[in-house]
């Protein structure tokens, strides 16, 4: 699909060049599709987003959070996304310097939350320590790091240690000063959206969010509005019906 | 094999200490003293006043009148064995099993070790010029017996290797008070003309016996090697423990490496072969100024990965200070455990928390940042939300009860509840608005009550109301009314935010 196809350029060299382009893409963590037929993440339309339309697993994806509200959406989100790669009874690293995260609700996100190992710091720079190392272990399904800052050289080792260890890593970026540049694959900003229930049913609804994909290695960012619903995350359209009342757990107290 | 055991007296132990503490006191009479009976009695004299013919066990009255110059220190009874406890330890660095001999000595369990120093006799002589050095008067003597030892040290006028089998004939023209007997059956002995253990050792043992009791006999055997005789070590010897001394200090990171990465395929190696793991080892570092400096790793499972436990021990390394250097390695496994063998291709493919790479990799992140920071959470049977987890034991224990999803819970919980205020029209309904940190939040959706009581047998106070709001921008929170609605005096909480 990158293939230039440049006027005068022998048969060959456009082979090889798109030969050289797809190694580039498996190489960055991009998987082919046949060599997975079912990809561990499938967000449906959103698929169309990314190279090869396959979620990028084995890489590191990056969640811009501005205010507290705006990182419990995040943490939803990517708490939906874990859950799908622990499927198969892998563990979850989760790192963090100021952790408010209430481990039983992870289980709403399809986590186990005692799969899930914690480890709480002080300061930055051993989170990034602790991170590097536990995306460098191959054991771990995901890992997921909330912390304020990251530089560029510092995502960058991060996107070399994944490459080598194929393990999926979740930066959460709680209150940014800057949102920099940095190596992650994916750019994420996830925001709360008013939840919809059926005309004239009170209470609140299932978790709805404005997901944006602001920034993806050679994919096209989109927008898009998606519900937490049945265990799964699934897009909703603007004029669609919400799901009907009897899938819905309500929690009337 | 047989066993070889060293004694070493100290012959001035508290005064030679005194010496060491003021060099002033170097070649002059001096004494320590402690009343008895109302009477001031030397307890040890240093060696000038006891050529002066000054003995311990002599009133002091008596000693001034000898030496009108003497000096006189008050006694301190602990600190002689405080004393040699310290040069025991220090002793280690020759054979781990070191023991203390009270008053003023030392026994050493050399077996299996003279040949580290080349020689029994350049291994005493090591020993006993290093403790020279430092500044005591000592005598030591080496033999297959505890009991020869003790005599040769103190008594031994020939040589102070004792070979081995050859006790009987060393003891012959020894005095009995190498034997360590008691006052009165030395009096005994001295009334009968025995001077020395060569008139009496071959003696039949009934006659012995119905003389001078079973001590005779029993210290006799002793010192002959017909009896056996235990040191109690100074630190019991663990049963996996590796020791490396070096030929020159050592001082370097590298060399630490080396020395670690030694021990520790010594020590896999043996795991290895028993069947074991080892959950936390032990590295102590023995400086030539007499310091121990140590590093202590432990591990979630049991293991004898060499190359793990190096990697553990390497983020240590830059704690341990050789400062002079370090004249001898040990490394000890405190806590070992059987391993079941790894069958790691079934876990290809299923990680999990039973993967060893899993628990190596806590292991590295325990041994830098500490134990404390990693947690796992377990569900605990409690409506409270602040006691419905419980921290996991350790990596592989399993929840008891199921993780409840039927009441909505959020996705952050703060720490502490925070006071907010709100408007609330009427009694067990929602409020309308709430300000939280600044900021005016509308409500438009909400779902609740959800009344969580206190439980009475742990703490006291009042329940929570908890409701489950959305605002005007879709943001969610769990907020809560302490007790009773009570018009405008009600308390409200903010506890969460959902996703």
């Amino acid at each position: 699909m990158f293939v230039n196809q440049q006027s005068g350029m022998p048969a060959e060299k456009a082979d090889i060049i798109s030969q050289l382009q797809k190694d580039i893409l498996r190489l960055q963590g991009f998987r082919s599709k046949s060599a997975d037929i079912t990809p561990d993440i499938d967000l449906g339309p959103v698929n169309t987003a990314f190279p090869n339309a396959i979620f990028p697993t084995g890489a590191v994806h990056e969640f811009l959070c501005a205010v507290k509200e705006h990182s419990a959406a995040a943490t939803g989100f990517v708490s939906a996304l874990a859950g799908n790669l622990m499927r198969h009874g892998g563990a979850c690293i989760w790192i963090s310097v100021a952790r408010t995260l209430f481990p039983p609700s992870l289980k709403t996100f399809g986590i186990e939350p005692d799969k899930v190992i914690f480890i709480d710091l002080q300061r930055i720079k051993d989170a990034l320590w602790v991170l590097e190392e536990a995306l460098k272990c191959e054991g771990i399904a995901a890992v997921i790091a909330e912390i304020p800052e990251i530089s560029f050289t510092q995502s960058r080792r991060l996107q070399l240690v994944v490459e080598q260890s194929k393990v999926t890593g979740f930066i959460l970026r709680t209150s940014p000063r800057n949102a920099n540049t940095t190596a992650s694959v994916s750019r994420w900003k996830i925001t709360p959206l008013p939840s919809e229930l059926e005309e004239g049913m009170p209470g609140v609804g299932l978790p709805r969010w404005h997901v944006e994909l602001l920034k993806v290695r050679n994919g096209r960012p989109g927008v898009w509005k998606m519900e937490w619903a049945d265990g799964k995350c699934v897009v909703v359209s603007d004029n669609k019906a919400p799901a009907s009342t009897q899938e819905r757990r309500l929690k009337a107290g | 094999m047989s066993k070889r055991f060293v004694s070493i007296w100290f012959r001035h132990l508290m005064t030679d200490w005194l010496v060491r503490k003021q060099p002033g006191l170097q070649n002059k009479p001096f004494v320590f003293t402690a009343p008895v009976h109302n009477r001031m009695i030397i307890t040890s004299a240093s060696p000038a006043a006891e050529a002066q013919g000054i003995r311990a066990t002599m009133p002091l009255a008596d000693a001034k009148a000898i030496v009108s110059a003497l000096e006189v220190f008050d006694d301190q009874p602990e600190k002689g064995s405080q004393l040699l406890k310290a040069l025991g330890e220090w002793c280690i660095r020759y054979t781990p099993v070191v023991g203390l001999d009270l008053p003023d000595g030392l026994l050493l369990d050399v077996s299996g070790c003279t040949h580290l120093w080349e020689g029994e006799r350049p291994y005493l002589k090591e020993i006993i010029t290093k403790l020279r050095a430092i500044g005591y008067d000592v005598r030591g003597a080496m033999a297959d017996t505890i009991g020869t030892a003790w005599a040769i040290s103190r008594y031994g006028k020939v040589t102070p290797i004792i070979n081995s089998g050859e006790q009987a004939a060393a003891l012959i023209t020894l005095p009995p008070a190498a034997l360590r007997l008691e006052e009165d059956v030395l009096a005994r002995l001295q009334k009968l003309g025995l001077y020395q253990i060569g008139s009496f050792m071959n003696m039949p043992r009934a006659v012995l016996r119905r003389r001078f009791g079973q001590q005779l006999l029993l210290r006799l055997g002793q010192a002959l090697g017909q009896e056996t005789e235990v040191i109690e070590p100074l630190y019991p010897v663990s049963p996996y423990e590796e020791r490396l001394p070096c030929l020159e200090p050592i001082r370097t990171a590298i060399g630490i490496e080396i020395a670690v990465k030694v021990l520790l395929e010594q020590l896999c190696l043996r795991l290895q072969k028993e069947g074991k793991g080892l959950r936390t080892a032990i590295l102590k570092g023995y400086r030539v100024d007499n310091r121990m400096v140590h590093a202590e790793i432990g591990t979630n499972r049991p293991s004898h990965n060499t190359d793990h436990l190096f990697k553990l021990f390497e983020l240590k390394i830059p704690c341990i200070e050789p400062a002079l250097g370090i004249e001898l390695f040990t490394l000890e496994a405190l806590k070992v455990e059987d391993v079941s063998p790894s069958q790691e291709a079934l876990w290809i493919g299923n990680p999990g928390l039973k993967t060893p790479a899993v628990a190596e990799l806590l292991d590295r992140v325990a041994g830098k940042i500490g134990e404390e920071n990693i947690r796992r959470y377990l569900p605990a049977e409690h409506y409270w939300p602040e006691r419905s987890i419980r921290p996991a034991a350790d990596i592989e224990e399993k929840p008891t009860t199921a993780w409840r999803t039927d009441k909505p819970r959020p996705v952050q919980l703060l720490f502490k509840p925070e006071p907010i205020e709100v408007t609330a029209p009427i009694p067990d309904y929602p409020p309308m608005l709430f300000r939280y940190k600044g900021k005016l939040h509308e409500i438009r959706k909400a779902d609740g009550p959800e009344r969580i009581e206190r439980e009475w047998w742990l703490d006291g106070g009042d329940h929570r109301d908890y409701y489950n709001v959305e605002d005007a921008e879709g943001q969610r929170y769990w907020l809560f009314r302490s007790g009773h609605y009570s018009g405008d005096n009600s308390q409200w909480f903010i506890h969460g935010f959902f996703a």
